[in-house]
């Protein structure tokens, strides 16, 4: 297959990469794009959810409005706030922040609300103020879960940050529609498999701190004395 | 939309452009009939609205002329409807200058009006006329806003070299590298101008860019009826950095004198602003193109 073989050259070539807008200028640009968009939709859904997980109250309609958002296309939204907001990063930036927040707070709600009653009530009884509940009980205990919503969004987002192109001068996606819209499809091709690279590899590292999070909570030697 | 299906229909044009032109000469149409046997004359469209309403005028011209007309309308692109022009099975069809001197002639360099319309007449195949051409067009073009043009005096694209604040070109991003994108900008003109991706092919997102300021040149279609919604101005190109692609008739020799000089009235009076308006009614009020053609044969008394 010459294209597989051409998208190799592309990719393998010191040009690619280095040039005014290359490789390491669009990867720069496209996990800056990814962390700002994470970075927000945390700080918005994960105090939400862990707040509504702690309350253990309006769950189904968290779970119910988290699920419908999932099933916006960030396309339409982005042409839609593109509308709006004009052309830029903001545009992309806010539909992926509405794509990567359901996650997010699906994670945090179900992490806490998961954690076992008699433990808060527990903690509650030897004197735990309700803050301390949530960062010395319930937060450890819900890290899995919590880490793991982190992931899904995180995922969704890398690859859907290609969409920042679509009205910005940014992130791998200009590849995809430049190469896509003048049939150079190794150019294509090679963006293709740099956003996919760097899914797997962000992925992989939230897959190892979720699991040191679960060894954490499931592994935790008892203190002396206690038994 | 149109934008959409036109380019992704230009490329696969393109692409079946070798196979055309390999079989061409030879191919008859589906019907296979070649020259079609009763006296009437058959009025072909592409499957493209604009042209559809202008085939139509065509049509209705004729019909109120007395003389008998077919209607083959939507044969699809280029090079499917091409070889029916050649081989007589459509007598009458509503072209575009640059474009089709490009199918017969790939490597040709002519891009003004008049050199186009010139090297289209010499390289039609025998057995096809081109008809006089028309004011009316359809094709890529700078455009700016009006307040743009009126602050810095701008009405063509010479103009912008004396432009003091630094220009931004936003489409979509073939556009980057393509010859009539900022390269050819500069090398034809001496404008200088960066570039910036918006992938929504000249459409709302593009118009809004304009009006914001965050662009101050984006291409659109000369015809697309968002350039007078939104009252943008198109830059004059007198060193042909677009191809020139006005509406032309083509026809076989089927269509005689008098019927050429029923279609020559109605491509005198169909003037860009015109064509604009029929889009514009077709887009906006979703009207057949034969109520559209009718009435503005009514407005230009060609009915």
């Amino acid at each position: 297959m010459s294209l597989a073989g051409d998208a190799w050259r592309w990719l393998s070539s010191a040009e690619s990469w280095t040039r005014s807008g290359g490789v390491v200028e669009r990867l720069t640009e496209h996990l800056a794009v990814t962390g700002t968009v994470v970075g927000i939709a945390t700080a918005v859904a994960l105090p939400l959810g862990i707040a509504i997980g702690h309350r253990r109250r309006g769950g189904g309609v968290v779970v119910a409005l988290a699920g419908a958002a999932r099933a916006i296309p960030t396309l339409g939204l982005l042409t839609l706030l593109g509308l709006q907001l004009g052309i830029g990063l903001s545009a992309p930036v806010l539909a992926l922040v509405i794509l990567a927040a359901p996650p997010i707070l699906a994670g945090a709600y179900a992490g806490v609300a998961a954690v076992d009653p008699a433990l808060v009530g527990a903690a509650r009884a030897i004197g735990m103020s309700e803050r301390q509940v949530v960062w010395s009980v319930e937060l450890p205990l819900a890290a899995p879960v919590l880490i793991g919503g982190l992931r899904s969004a995180s995922l969704q987002v890398v690859a859907t940050a290609t969409l920042a192109a679509y009205t910005a001068d940014a992130g791998l996606g200009r590849y995809i529609f430049t190469g896509l819209k003048s049939r150079d499809y190794a150019q294509m091709v090679a963006g293709a498999v740099l956003v996919t690279g760097l899914a797997l590899l962000l992925d992989a590292l939230l897959a190892l701190a979720q699991a040191a999070a679960a060894r954490r909570t499931h592994a935790r030697p008892v203190p002396e004395g206690t038994r | 939309m149109n934008h959409l299906v036109r380019t992704s229909t230009l490329g696969a044009g393109l692409a079946a452009l070798a196979l055309a032109a390999s079989a061409c000469g030879s191919s008859d149409s589906l019907e296979g009939s070649g020259e079609s046997d009763s006296g009437a004359i058959v009025v072909g469209s592409q499957d493209y609205y604009s042209n559809e309403i202008v085939a139509e005028a065509y049509a209705q011209a004729l019909e109120a002329a007395g003389v008998e007309v077919e209607r083959d309308f939507r044969i699809g692109q280029r090079e499917v409807y091409v070889a029916d022009i050649e081989d007589g099975s459509v007598d009458l069809f509503p072209e575009y200058t640059g474009p089709l001197l490009q199918y017969w002639v790939p490597d040709t360099e002519a891009r003004l009006a008049d050199d186009v319309y010139a090297a289209l007449q010499d390289a039609a195949p025998e057995g096809v006329q081109v008809l006089a051409q028309s004011e009316a067009t359809d094709q890529d073009s700078y455009v700016v806003t009006r307040a743009f043009s009126e602050k810095y005096g701008v009405t063509s694209i010479e103009d912008l070299a004396d432009v003091p604040v630094p220009l931004t070109l936003g489409g979509n991003s073939e556009g980057e590298n393509r010859p009539n994108g900022p390269q050819g900008l500069e090398a034809a003109y001496g404008v200088q101008v960066d570039f910036t991706p918006i992938e929504d092919g000249g459409g709302p997102l593009t118009v809004k860019a304009l009006q914001d300021d965050s662009i101050q040149l984006a291409i659109i279609y000369t015809a697309d009826p968002s350039i007078a919604q939104n009252d943008l101005v198109v830059l004059d190109d007198p060193r042909g950095l677009f191809l020139a692609s006005h509406v032309v008739p083509v026809a076989s020799d089927k269509v005689d004198a008098d019927a050429r000089a029923t279609i020559d009235a109605v491509s005198a009076a169909l003037s860009a602003e015109d064509l604009v308006a029929l889009n514009e009614r077709s887009v906006t009020e979703q009207s057949p193109a034969a109520d559209i053609a009718r009435d503005w044969l009514a407005e230009e008394g060609l009915d």
